[in-house]
């Protein structure tokens, strides 16, 4: 299998090492400890609450319903008693529409999934959105409306610190196979790769070893951020380009990470809904942790359970280094979405002291999108969002290359990310004109 | 319930530990040869020249500043890097108001006033330079026998004309080249010959600007096409007609253009960004170096060619802007 690589993209430092080697362990459920159940876990509608205050639930038992075509469903992470509907702090948005759970003593089971003729049924159904981060529905990502030719899974994990996908491709790896396979005869799919980052070697190997009965091509791929960026990737693997503006699909290949594989396999075959995901806790904690956590837990018990803070922490990154959401409160609920927990010190972060921009171009040699980052930057500094739409800041992925570059600290694409929906009014307003 | 105790900013939260004032003190660091050269070679008046720029380039950057009641960034070290660049400008034993008047043209007119760091739409160093040139030619051109470094802390210093120059005028007198071994390689090479303080010897910019590249600091691009187009279309001149110019080698190692080519041409703020238009930048530097060293009135050209492309620079980012990954054409 050839490997074609993609243009672009950094070298930051990996610090996997606290973690890689680390067995993912069971945080346990804790009776009487609150459970946070935000209701928008995914991108698209939030779903429909579907409980009501003191009603007891059990662990798996639908408790959010999806609401609309691109939404999923929510299902209680532990069982127990629901205390309360109301807000819960969002690393995003600030604050959510949720469900708190109080955990009872008992924990031992777990309501099955209703597992459905159709395949996509049964992934709606288990609540099941895309791991890696984006969240997207996988039910609707499973329902292609043309063909596709080619499933490539995606094993890179480039962000610095996490592991989980890692320990799962090592502790997990004929389940994520078996998974990856029931997408591929559910979407008749012909090809099936699997890309990993050559620094994971021992994963690498675990996998070569079901290569030939699973019938898929492994590829290694170049260590380098961001190199599991859905586009990247496909570049990297399969040389195609996928149209600005366009999904996968128009080159015919659906992506799924890793942990989305596993999460079908488990809801296909143990009937289980997604109600707990790996996370990797890693940093200035005691002891630095790839974890089994359901959701809902908050970020603080978590720490505590990773034997608390080492130092005094400065910032709390919710994902990873790179593109992860710093928390302004350890409240958070951990999500679907949630990779890693990352606590850094005053001394571990970078100095932020921004000066003008002094156009040497390194953001622009990085962008793994080809876009012109100095240049967008003062359209964005001077909200020229005509301009914006022009050098294709829709195009922009917000890998955060340009500004992990950026040797005078421009907070360049985060100033893309925040100009987005006015960017999106130009285009709309453009779209309209143009259609009389 | 905002709780102070947390840092919150954009992401990313991991950064490439080079920062603006690291890049210029490799740039700095970079012309630290071509300096060495220069004190061996001018002794106590290149130190003079030298700490004279930049007691003046920094002090009046941190002075403007003040006025202007802004942050004092000087130790972004941008405003180093131009009192070295612009004092390897200058004749080797300028007065020092003509020191003054050079630092005062580059931070205060080319780059303060536009807005400072990363504003400017000219080289400093060069702005300075080429003002100093127009307004007081005889003091900018009054060059000084090389010598070795004992002689020259004896105040001895002989006039003499720089390679360029002495043959700029006999061409101009007598149509041809009169004098023969006036500008050798190897002195080229080295450094041996008159001319500015700086930029004089091909090996110890050659050797400053690999180190760049090798740093990633700056990218070949400038710097090999502007030497290429030099050395082919002095070649191609100097094929037809050898008794009107130097051979193409004698022409890119002679005068400023290395220095040009390497440090000048490749300021982050005055060139193209992308590589596409950093080619485009160095071929326009080129051509225009050799306009004006075989048609025009200066020996030299290399300033002015640098700052002619430095105003085209922002239509060349504009027009030659790559597709973006996926980009239709519409």
């Amino acid at each position: 299998m050839p490997f074609f690589g993609f243009r672009g993209g950094v070298h930051p430092d990996y610090n996997k090492g606290a973690t890689s080697g680390k067995p993912i362990e069971v945080m346990p459920v804790k009776e009487g400890a609150l459970y946070g159940v935000p209701l928008a876990q995914h991108i698209g509608a939030p779903a429909k609450p579907l409980v009501a205050k003191n009603q007891e639930v059990k662990a798996g038992e639908l408790i959010g319903q999806a609401a609309g075509f691109i939404s999923a469903n929510i299902h209680a992470p532990v069982s127990g008693r629901v205390v309360a509907l109301q807000s819960l702090p969002h690393p995003v948005s600030g604050k959510t529409a949720g469900i708190i759970i109080e955990a009872s003593g008992e924990q031992d089971e777990i309501l099955p999934v209703n597992v459905s003729e159709k395949f996509q049924e049964t992934v709606l159904n288990a609540g099941i959105v895309g791991l890696g981060g984006a969240t997207f529905p996988s039910n609707v990502k499973l329902s292609p409306p043309k063909k596709v030719d080619t499933l490539l899974l995606n094993g890179a994990e480039c962000e610095p610190y996490l592991t989980c996908d890692h320990r799962l491709m090592l502790e997990k790896t004929e389940e994520i196979i078996k998974g990856a396979d029931l997408i591929r005869r559910a979407l008749n799919i012909e090809n099936l790769i699997i890309g990993i980052e050559e620094n994971k070697a021992d994963a690498l190997e675990a996998f070569g070893k079901f290569a030939s009965s699973y019938k898929f091509e492994l590829v290694p791929l170049e260590v380098k951020y961001p190199q599991g960026g859905e586009k990247q990737l496909i570049k990297a693997c399969l040389n195609r380009t996928v149209p600005e503006g366009m999904l996968p699909l128009e080159v015919g290949v659906i992506v799924h990470n890793v942990g989305t594989c596993l999460a079908v396999y488990d809801a296909v075959e143990n009937k289980k809904p997604l109600i707990e995901r790996v996370v990797t806790v890693t940093g200035a904690v005691k002891e630095p942790k790839n974890l089994l956590v359901r959701v809902g837990t908050p970020v603080q018990d978590i720490i505590d359970y990773c034997g608390g803070f080492l130092g005094e922490p400065r910032k709390v990154v919710m994902g990873g280094p790179m593109m992860g959401f710093a928390l302004s409160n350890l409240d958070v609920p951990m999500m679907k979405g949630t990779s890693g927990i990352l606590v850094f010190r005053e001394e571990d972060l970078p100095d932020l002291k921004q000066c003008n921009c002094i156009r040497c171009g390194r953001c622009v040699d990085v962008c793994p999108m080809g876009l012109i980052p100095s240049v967008m930057d003062r359209f964005v500094v001077r909200e020229m969002y005509e301009s914006l739409a022009d050098w294709h800041v829709m195009n922009c992925i917000e890998c955060g290359c340009c500004s992990y570059d950026c040797p005078s600290r421009r907070n360049l694409a985060g100033g893309f990310k925040t100009s987005k929906r006015e960017v999106m009014k130009v285009l709309k307003a453009r779209e309209a004109e143009k259609n009389g | 319930m905002a709780d102070n105790k947390f840092l919150v900013s954009f992401s990313p939260h991991t950064r490439d530990p080079l920062t603006t004032d690291k890049v210029m003190m490799f740039v700095v660091l970079a012309l630290v040869p071509s300096i060495l050269v220069s004190v061996y070679v001018y002794g106590f008046y290149a130190v003079k020249t030298y700490a004279l720029a930049v007691i003046f380039c920094l002090g009046l950057e941190a002075l403007f500043l003040k006025i202007r009641k802004l942050p004092v960034t000087v130790r972004d070290n941008s405003a180093l890097v131009t009192a070295v660049l612009l004092a390897m400008n200058m004749p080797p034993s300028p007065p020092w108001w003509l020191v003054l008047a050079g630092s005062f043209v580059a931070i205060i007119i080319s780059k303060q006033v536009f807005g400072g760091l990363g504003q400017n739409p000219f080289n400093p160093a060069l702005v300075g330079r080429v003002f100093l040139l127009i307004a007081w030619p005889a003091e900018m051109t009054s060059w000084i026998e090389p010598s070795t470094l004992k002689s020259g802390f004896m105040f001895d210093a002989v006039s003499t004309a720089t390679p360029l120059g002495q043959i700029k005028s006999e061409i101009i007198s007598s149509g041809h080249i009169v004098s023969t071994g006036m500008a050798d390689i190897s002195d080229l090479f080295i450094g041996t010959v008159s001319g500015c303080l700086g930029g004089d010897s091909a090996i110890a910019v050659l050797i400053g600007g690999l180190f760049l590249i090798w740093k990633r600091i700056i990218k070949w691009h400038i710097p090999f096409t502007y030497l290429a187009t030099v050395f082919v279309l002095t070649g191609l001149y100097w094929l037809i007609s050898p008794e009107k110019t130097l051979n193409p080698l004698q022409h890119i190692f002679a005068g400023g253009l290395m220095l040009g080519a390497f440090f000048m041409a490749t300021d982050y703020v005055t060139c193209p960004m992308t590589i596409r238009g950093q080619i485009l930048f160095g071929f326009g530097c080129g051509l225009l170096t050799v306009v004006i060293r075989l048609f025009g009135g200066y020996p030299e050209g290399v300033a002015f060619s640098i700052l002619i492309m430095n105003a085209v620079t922002p239509l060349i980012d504009n027009y030659m802007r790559p597709a973006s990954f996926g980009e239709v054409k519409s």
